[in-house]
């Protein structure tokens, strides 16, 4: 049987049933938000993925385009009335829109770049010694910008510093640590092991202090979301398969991770997009799945004092909640942790659960509109007088950092670990 | 179908970027929240009065239908381009132009949400009332074309009991001013009233000032459960014949808590058969001894369970009931026929009892909830449209439902409006002469019937 266009479509038309085109969706969408056209709403994408199955319309630039605007954050799932799990439905259709049309220019060197290690270690060594003038020199349209191994950046934004040297290339892949405490799987992500390696430093730092014993596997690569976000899903199959062996290979309590995306990826996305399309590796991504917890829920669970750890600074600080937190219910415990902390004052922010418009890829698509996105979440930030907004992802810290340099304001931008830390880090 | 040249007059009044006419800008704009679907030939997005007002010139020189939708959630088709033709989308029209404190009114264009008008307001200590399940996301010139309602019409009305005044582009494409902001004025018919509810078929709404209140100074939510139907009904009654008009009477039968209950495990008494969420507002001490009044008076009426919020939060935890009431009607059936019947709140038992009969007869699930405080029932025939025969039992027990309502001294519909999902049933309700009448005014306003034809009237 030959293989139709709208076959990953196909697998998900139940889930599009279920959508009654109420338009509750409209309220939620930051993609919708700024581009303020239908196409952009969940619903509006639900309609287009039913008439692709009915053959109204093809995979064209008009689909492609309305499938291009959304950040996969999940807000239209969460308030739907319905669930309709729209994220599911766009990552199908761009599947088959990578499988009918290829991939971006873009994706391909995403695709690329994810894939292989050597080429980001070398790009992160490159760019650590280039970076600036490497950013200054090359325009936004060329194509070397994609060469560059950190697949998450594009446009004229604020680059971030690259570590001069990665993350994993400082530690041994095992640390011992007190016998009968767990033993904690470290899966490290790109963002934190090639720009913000604090974060790592802070977060092994922490796990140590609790006694556990710290894996860094390494043969672990990137979690592949960039390439989901393009529908580049046998990329993300590749990936996914190289992250199970080198997970598995290591007896383990858990598989901790300090980036909102990469907890997404491995606690939601494998099992759910990737399980669905190769069911062989259904059980053994479940396994991971089941054992997946994000840092800060872990270090509670724990039982982490922050009074022995924390700041011993005084800071006024909001927290800004990530997407792939919000999606998993992730969003006390952090700020308990943070509350606990000494000399840590946290006011909310209006609207700590938006979207702060990165994602994935969608910032270089359209890097006005996630502007757009972020310059709401930027006001909303500076209003709360915070001396710096925390957070649980290295990808929003990045998102975050720029929008703020942008509106000319200095607020800092940290990661709920590094606060935690501050003491054992000093 | 449009030809090049009216498509290029089109573009030349809006700007090419708030034209489309792309295979999927018009499925996206083909569809309601009524699941129907219908593709129109263009999607124009205009910024002011004077374009409306050059869209419709030329609609009625090229004779191409033009349909007004504001956020696309109504439950009727209203926003619907039957036919084909031109959806004229309201939303950039967005702003709130001013929120006057001295005279308690506040001007409007119709594309704003209608909440973030409503936190407006509040920022200044002001209310606007009314609030449609849809208030997150449809919007204020959507509610007025609509008359929308809500849980909050028992004490304080609807929508049309806040417009003061319109600006309108008649469909002919004369801009004009209807009412104004006075409380009082009797010069002339009153048009606003007649466009409030009018669905777009009469003009299109381009300005509206509102009627403002002080914000009430507090609220205090109830939770009360009821191991009879008819409890709950008569609860209704008694309290109004009592005196008291509470904020919000919202009703559930049991049908509708053994869908919450399954899905979401709130942990209601075995014995319940009913609820009734009730809200009064207003001076804190008055609010107090209105609750203690209502308990007292339902509780010979079989009530299980009463339970009275402290604070917001615990306030919220009451609602989030009626809210979960939604997402779980979908475990019954997969297809719902979302009818919105209004009886004098009296009969509101009588008609409970009705659906009951209706119920057996057919032989399908009918889910009631709704404002039952202002005699509003929701009421959800549930099906599947893949099993055959069911659809055409439907619209029996559907026919059957409106005629109860009417017969009790009611209405098809509080507030989702005609459309072209109630049209067939209008000749229950609507006499000959009657329907003459409102076609005269159609006729007359909108001689080459361009504005949203073939809605609402037979």
């Amino acid at each position: 049987m030959t293989k139709k266009h709208t076959d990953p479509l196909e697998r998900v038309t139940q889930e599009m049933k279920k959508c009654v085109k109420c338009g509750a969706c409209r309220a939620n969408c930051p993609a919708f938000g700024t581009f303020q056209r239908e196409p952009a709403t969940a619903r509006g994408k639900v309609a287009l993925a039913q008439h692709l199955v009915k053959g109204d319309i093809t995979l064209d630039d008009g689909t492609y385009s309305a499938m291009s605007k959304c950040l996969l954050c999940g807000s239209c799932v969460d308030k739907c009335p319905n669930q309709v799990p729209t994220d599911e439905i766009v990552i199908a259709a761009r599947e088959a829109l990578a499988q009918r049309r290829g991939l971006t220019t873009f994706h391909k060197a995403v695709g690329q770049v994810i894939r292989n290690r050597k080429l980001m270690n070398f790009g992160a060594l490159a760019a650590a010694i280039f970076g600036p003038v490497f950013f200054r020199k090359v325009p936004a349209t060329s194509g070397l910008r994609l060469r560059f191994p950190m697949p998450f950046i594009g446009g004229s934004r604020h680059i971030p510093q690259i570590a001069k040297k990665p993350f994993m290339k400082r530690h041994p892949e095992i640390i011992k640590g007190e016998p009968g405490k767990p033993t904690v799987v470290f899966f490290v992500g790109c963002m934190t092991n090639f720009v913000y390696t604090e974060i790592g430093e802070a977060t092994l730092a922490l796990f140590r202090h609790l006694g556990c014993t710290v894996i860094i596997p390494q043969g672990q690569q990137c979690c592949g979301l960039p390439g989901m976000s393009g529908g580049d899903l046998e990329t993300v199959r590749e990936l996914a398969e190289q992250n199970l062996a080198a997970i598995e290979k290591h007896q383990a309590d858990y598989v901790m991770t300090a980036c909102a995306t990469c907890g997404g990826a491995l606690h939601k996305l494998y099992p759910l997009v990737i399980g669905k399309r190769n069911p062989e590796l259904k059980a053994r991504l479940q396994a991971v799945a089941d054992k997946t917890v994000d840092a800060a829920v872990l270090l509670q669970k724990l039982g982490l004092h922050p009074e022995e750890t924390g700041t011993g600074q005084r800071m006024r600080i909001t927290y800004h909640d990530p997407c792939h937190h919000r999606t998993a219910g992730i969003a006390k415990q952090p700020r308990t942790l943070l509350k606990e902390t000494p000399g840590l004052d946290l006011v909310e922010m209006e609207g700590a659960d938006r979207c702060c418009g990165l994602g994935g890829t969608f910032n270089v698509y359209h890097y006005e509109s996630s502007l757009d996105i972020n310059a709401g979440k930027s006001k909303a930030i500076i209003d709360t007088g915070a001396d710096a907004v925390v957070t649980g992802c290295p990808g929003c810290i990045m998102q975050l950092s720029d929008g703020l340099k942008q509106a000319g304001d200095k607020t800092r931008v940290l990661h709920t670990v590094e606060l935690l830390a501050r003491k054992i880090r000093r | 179908m449009l030809d090049a040249r009216t498509l290029q007059q089109l573009t030349d009044i809006v700007g090419a970027e708030n034209i489309a006419t792309g295979a999927q800008d018009l499925i996206c704009y083909g569809y309601d929240a009524t699941q129907m679907e219908f593709l129109p030939d263009a999607v124009v997005h205009p910024d002011s009065p004077e374009q409306v007002s050059r869209i419709l010139q030329l609609a009625n020189k090229e004779n191409f239908p033009v349909f007004p939708r504001g956020a696309g959630s109504g439950f009727t088709g209203g926003a619907l381009p039957k036919g084909g033709g031109v959806v004229l989308v309201t939303t950039r029209m967005n702003r709130i132009l001013r929120i006057d404190t001295d005279n308690l009114v506040a001007e409007v264009e119709p594309g704003v949400v209608t909440e973030a008008f409503q936190m407006e307001v509040e920022k200044l200590g002001l209310f606007y009332p009314p609030d449609p399940a849809s208030l997150k996301f449809s919007t204020l010139g959507g509610n007025v074309a609509e008359c929308a309602g809500g849980p909050r019409a028992v004490k304080y009305g609807v929508t049309k009991d806040f417009v003061m005044g319109l600006e309108v582009v008649l469909p002919t494409g004369a801009i004009i001013r209807t009412g104004g902001e006075t409380v009082k004025g009797v010069v002339g018919y009153d048009l606003t009233k007649l466009l409030c509810g009018s669905e777009g078929t009469l003009g299109i709404i381009t300005k509206i000032i509102f009627k403002l209140l002080p914000y009430p100074d507090s609220k205090k939510t109830m939770l009360t459960v009821f191991d009879s139907i008819d409890g709950a009904a008569r609860a209704v009654s008694t309290i109004i014949k009592n005196k008291i008009i509470p904020t919000t009477l919202e009703f559930m039968d049991h049908a509708t808590l053994t869908c919450v209950e399954r899905r979401f495990n709130l942990g209601m008494p075995d014995s319940a058969r009913a609820v009734l969420l009730i809200e009064v507002d207003g001076d804190r001490d008055l609010i107090e001894k209105q609750a203690g009044q209502i308990h007292k008076l339902i509780e010979p009426l079989g009530l299980v369970q009463f339970r009275v919020a402290k604070d917001a939060a615990e306030s919220e935890e009451l609602w989030r009931v009626r809210r979960l009431v939604s997402p779980s009607l979908r475990d019954v059936n997969p297809d719902k026929f979302n009818e919105d019947i209004v009886v004098p709140r009296s009969k509101v038992p009588d008609v409970i009892r009705r659906i009951e009969v209706i119920q057996k007869r057919y032989d399908i699930p009918i889910v009631n909830f709704g404002h039952a405080g202002d005699g509003n029932i929701h009421v959800n025939i549930m099906i599947d449209k893949s099993v055959p025969g069911q659809l055409e039992k439907a619209h029996e027990a559907i026919k059957e439902v409106f005629q109860a309502a009417l017969d009790l001294g009611g209405t098809m519909s509080g507030e989702h409006g005609v459309g072209l999902a109630k049209q067939p049933y209008i000749p229950l309700e609507l006499n000959a002469e009657q329907i003459a009448a409102m076609k005269a005014i159609k006729g007359a306003l909108d001689p080459n019937n361009i504005l949203n034809p073939g809605k609402m009237l037979p």
